[in-house]
């Protein structure tokens, strides 16, 4: 077996045994971006150099003793990241000049723990959008079927950790970014709770339900890359102040007694009778495990939305109105006067997509329009929010199918956005609410993986990830790759 | 005289004397190179976020409680959105719906004595701008966020002013609170304060109000009462025409004294306020309510009253001398060290006041020490001196010649009370002056009293002023009459 | 709620976004999708339902009053389009 098809968790454990190199690893992951990501597009920038400094760094500092948790262990940014001295783009054209001054707290914890940079992955611009089409850089293929797409935001992210061009991958997750791009390229990414992950550096969409998480091939990855990232953040207002968690320790824990429930309204007439079937199925092999499953009613999440689409865009109107062609990104040619500037620089500097969003948020929150829309949008937000409060007094998790839908293809949905718009009906609700939740895969259809949801209560990610462990434990749905990048 | 009433409401930024910022813990301080004072979160730089300065908190809680107003248990921060090159994130983070600072007043003492209460609608927490510099960049502009992100408290007024005069009464009196409760250097040149003013005027007997215009940045007293002044002109002056006042923002010029409108119609602003997703509720306890109460220094009010109280002042003398910590401080000094507090106080708002006017001197910088000015009146009470010759000690003492008791020492200037000596003088003038001291004995009594000035007279000269002014008559009129 | 040209351009004005005649046209319809998507939510009863703005009950933190070094200008002048004697340069400002 060759070492790019190695988990994250089995990488550390050839690392700890002195059986591999950060540098050979790092150098057999450069090697497969140089090789296979003209195709895939999943990176925005390759940091090559810097990623072998580090690597040997990283193997001299293992010499002396070092055990940072990812000591050794290339992984990815989603360029949503600041990261000090390297292009930090968000996928937009307004900051394809920005080199970032600074580290986001994401990418100086992962650093701090030894982990190496392999480079920043492409991704909706501004975390906009579903398909990953919306880059300035280009579409990122999917790599199950590279004339499909990966999901988005975190597409770049998803497609790398899924043709094994890193082991693993920071995401971020508004409406799904992390989720529904797992589930689209058969991966396992996890959503944390509202304020487990410092958002100091990582650009802003919509600051009340952005929140980064990890993306790789298991759940136990994913608890490791979690324990890196947690952690209260003095720079960030809303990070929360608790006792860290250990996500590792109770990986293993028997789910006898666990609760499971299935919300009817995600299972409606509409789904895909393969993707309920294999939901369903993923929730016996639970119930064949000690768990019991019961029936829970979630019956505020179908405005969950419409909600989102008011909530988000008027953030994110105003969050990006710092792009304003001033003091970094890009400006426009001979800007005539301040207006001209403005206005030519922005409409210039964001693609259509970010644009609609400003526009739709902006009169959102104009005057006359607030009431009806983003008053009311946030009362929905408290209804959806009690549903699960309710949910969760019958059911300890809380499972679903990710997406309605497998990868589809490019340019399917490009000029219907409600269409792309009403395909994360199954993850929005989860951030509306700021729980925890993750995708991994349950299963594939037509050679396309599925991807199920396991939503828990606040601060339960632990839980979440001990019950996809022990499922991953016993299927092996999470170890199918893609033939693309294989050995011919 | 007019037919019209001026209704007055401010709204007045005071710049908070924290260290740091509101949002980042870059310096507060002016003056330095352009943009040096910028963190990562002044300048807007994507990906960087808020958290708010306790101190900044602190400061409004004591406003509030310095003015008797409800302290909000909770309150929250909310996003102004425009787009400005001096502000750098494309909104400005405020206060809205819940304001830190409820309602609350503001007592005036006007100059003719009578007191009038100003009501503060609220006051909130919000980051100034940076700035926009137009000099020297050969007709670019220039932007400097060296002041983005300075903490503010924006006071508002409920339009209870009824006179350029009162506005300004208020402004002196907002000045003078806070200065002394620490939140604000004051310094008024430096924008520290700066004053937005709605003016609108109505029929005498109208209750409803008329549309009003704002005067946005006043940053002097001064410009602050012509501004108010013109304005009321400017509006009777289209009314009486048979025209209208359109709502507006207008600049004044202090230099010219003439306002302008600033914004033309088209460009209404649509703020788009909303909650700031980045900053979540500010939730006070009493506990922290009560420590920032009983952190209070006396309010100048209660200062006020005290002074009336314990020094048995004026109202008048009170609240001048109560205006501002430093006067008030170099007034209790010299009332305590000098044990006449009338005396000290129709020295300092006389002869030193006048001293300091002339040089343009603060109290702060004034050469005159309050223990100097209490030896002072100490020497006159004790009768070393006299009134005359205290004047010539305190102009020697304001030059740095010393204390008043070097002064008097050094140069000879203390009052001849020795009675045996005095005798001699007395004798010796009335040897030298036969002829008046005939006359005298002759006169009837109307006449006497005209003439005796004459023998003190030769008296003061012959001691150089310095002859005991009670004992020298006394010695006289036995001379004379004996 | 459809929303029609002239809106388009007005709300473009306010995100200093420069959208052409003709683009406004098709914007015109797209946001018009959206609105009417985003107008399910009027069937929502809220009538006593606190609004939702952070999904944790927690309350801000407080930083100390204590200045950290912020000469940033050797790092982020150099990513400013336009610069000069360390101020930013736009285009004349006329207040």
């Amino acid at each position: 077996m060759t070492l790019h098809k190695h988990t994250l968790t089995e990488l550390k454990a050839l690392l700890d045994a002195g059986k591999v190199s950060a540098r050979e690893l790092t150098d057999t992951f450069l090697a497969r971006i140089e090789a296979l990501d003209g195709e895939l597009n999943s990176f925005v920038t390759v940091t090559a150099e810097q990623a072998r400094r580090e690597a040997d760094a990283a193997d001299a500092a293992r010499s002396k003793g070092d055990t940072g948790l990812l000591n050794g262990l290339p992984i990815a940014h989603k360029d949503i990241f600041c990261t000090d001295g390297v292009r930090t783009s968000c996928g937009s054209r307004m900051l394809d000049n920005f080199i970032s001054p600074y580290d986001a707290t994401v990418v100086e914890k992962m650093r701090a723990a030894g982990a190496i940079m392999l480079g920043k992955t492409n991704m909706d611009e501004f975390a906009m959008g579903s398909s990953n089409e919306t880059s300035f850089y280009g579409p990122v293929k999917n790599p199950w079927d590279l004339s499909r797409v990966p999901g988005g935001s975190s597409g770049g992210s998803a497609a790398a950790v899924a043709a094994r061009l890193a082991p693993a991958a920071t995401g971020t997750d508004t409406g799904g970014s992390i989720r529904q791009p797992a589930a689209l390229t058969g991966i396992t990414g996890l959503k944390p709770t509202y304020g487990t992950v410092s958002r100091w550096g990582m650009i802003a969409f919509a600051s009340s339900l952005d929140q980064a998480g990890p993306m790789a091939q298991s759940a136990a990855d994913c608890a490791l890359m979690l324990q890196t990232m947690v952690g209260h953040d003095s720079k960030d207002s809303t990070s929360l102040d608790r006792t860290t968690d250990n996500y590792l320790a109770d990986l293993d824990k028997p789910l006898a007694g666990l609760t499971v429930g299935l919300p009817e309204e995600f299972f409606p007439a509409s789904l895909d009778d393969r993707i309920a079937e294999l939901t369903r199925e993923t929730a016996r092999e639970l119930e064949r495990q000690g768990a019991k499953v019961v029936s829970v009613s979630l019956p505020s999440v179908k405005l969950s939305v419409p909600a989102y689409y008011v909530i988000a865009p008027a953030e994110a109107s105003s969050n990006l109105s710092r792009f304003d062609g001033v003091r970094y990104g890009y400006r426009c040619q001979d800007p005539v006067d301040l207006m001209d500037l403005y206005k030519r620089s922005r409409s210039e500097g964001f693609g259509d997509e970010v644009q609609r969003r400003i526009l739709v948020g902006t009169y959102a929150l104009s005057h006359g329009y607030y009431d009806a829309y983003y008053l009311r949008a946030q009362k929905v937000r408290r209804l959806i929010s009690d549903d699960f409060a309710r949910a969760f007094e019958k059911a300890d998790v809380i499972l679903g199918p990710t997406s309605p839908e497998v990868a589809f293809q490019l340019g399917a949905k490009k000029d219907d956005p409600v269409t792309m718009y009403m395909a994360d009906v199954f993850t929005i609700a989860v951030n509306l609410a700021g729980l925890p939740a993750l995708s991994m895969p349950g299963g594939m259809i037509d050679g396309l993986p599925v991807g199920v949801q396991l939503i828990g209560n606040y601060f339960r990610e632990g839980q979440i990830l001990n019950v996809a462990h022990r499922y991953q434990q016993a299927t092996d749905w999470h170890r199918q790759a893609p033939a693309f990048g294989g050995e011919k | 005289m007019s037919a019209w009433e001026t209704v007055i409401g401010l709204e007045i930024h005071v710049q908070l004397a924290t260290k740091t910022k509101i949002f980042s813990s870059a310096s507060t301080a002016v003056g330095a190179e352009p943009n040096s004072h910028a963190s990562l979160v002044d300048l807007a730089m994507p990906g960087t976020l808020p958290v708010l300065n306790r101190e900044a908190v602190n400061m409004a809680v004591k406003f509030g409680l310095a003015v008797g107003a409800e302290i909000n248990r909770r309150s929250a921060f909310e996003r102004k959105n425009y787009f400005y090159p001096d502000l750098p994130k494309g909104y400005q983070t405020t206060q809205l719906a819940e304001p830190i600072v409820g309602t609350g007043n503001i007592e005036l003492i006007l100059d003719d004595g009578s007191r009038k209460t100003v009501r503060i609608h609220h006051a909130h927490l919000e980051e100034d701008a940076g700035k926009s510099l137009h000099e020297d960049f050969h007709g670019m502009t220039g932007i400097d966020l060296n002041r983005a992100g300075t903490p503010l408290i924006e006071v508002v007024t409920e339009p209870d002013m009824r006179s350029a005069e009162e506005a300004v009464a208020f402004a002196r009196t907002l000045h003078s609170l806070v200065t002394a409760i620490g939140i604000c250097d004051g310094e008024m040149s430096q924008g520290s304060l700066r004053f937005d003013v709605n003016v609108s005027v109505r029929r005498k007997g109208e209750e409803k109000l008329g549309t009003r215009t704002e005067t946005k940045n006043l940053n002097s007293f001064r410009f602050m009462e012509m501004a108010i002044k013109k304005e009321v002109e400017r509006q009777i002056d289209i009314l009486e025409d048979g025209g209208s006042i359109t709502q507006e923002t207008r600049l004044f010029n202090g230099d010219t004294g003439v306002s302008r409108s600033m914004r033309s119609k088209e460009d209404a602003n649509d703020y788009r306020y909303f909650p700031c997703p980045d900053l979540l509720p500010v939730m006070l306890s009493e506990e922290q309510i009560i420590e920032l109460k009983n952190s209070l220094p006396e309010l100048p009010a209660q200062r006020l009253g005290r002074f009336v109280e314990q020094y048995g002042l004026s109202d008048y003398d009170a609240r001048i001398l109560s205006s501002d910590l430093a006067t008030s401080d170099y007034f209790e000094a010299v009332a305590e060290r000098s044990d006449d507090a009338k005396l000290a106080a129709n020295w300092i708002m006389g002869e030193l006041t006048a001293r300091l006017n002339a040089e343009e001197r603060s109290i702060k910088e004034c050469p005159m020490s309050a223990s100097h000015l209490a030896e002072l009146i100490a020497r006159l009470k004790d009768n070393t001196i006299s009134s005359k010759i205290a004047k010539q000690v305190f102009e020697a003492c304001w030059n740095g010649e010393g204390s008043p008791d070097q002064v008097i020492e050094a140069r000879g200037l203390k009052q001849v009370s020795d009675s045996g000596e005095l005798q001699k003088m007395v004798d010796k003038i009335i040897a030298e002056n036969t002829t008046q001291a005939e006359a005298y004995r002759a006169a009837d009594e109307a006449k006497r009293k005209k003439m005796f000035g004459f023998f003190v007279g030769q008296a003061m000269k012959a001691s150089q002023g310095k002859a005991n002014p009670q004992q020298i008559n006394e010695l006289l009129m036995k001379a004379l009459e004996g | 709620m459809a929303i029609d040209q002239d809106t388009v351009l007005k709300v473009a004005h306010l995100a200093r976004l420069h959208v052409s005649a003709e683009q406004s046209q098709a914007l015109a319809g797209r946001l018009s999708d959206i609105l009417n998507m985003v107008d399910q939510l009027q069937q929502a009863e809220v009538d006593n339902i606190a609004p939702l703005a952070h999904p944790l009950d927690v309350s801000q933190p407080l930083r100390e009053d204590v200045v950290q070094p912020a000469d940033l200008r050797d790092r982020v002048l150099p990513l400013a389009p336009a610069s000069e004697g360390s101020c930013f340069l736009v285009p004349r400002v006329i207040e």
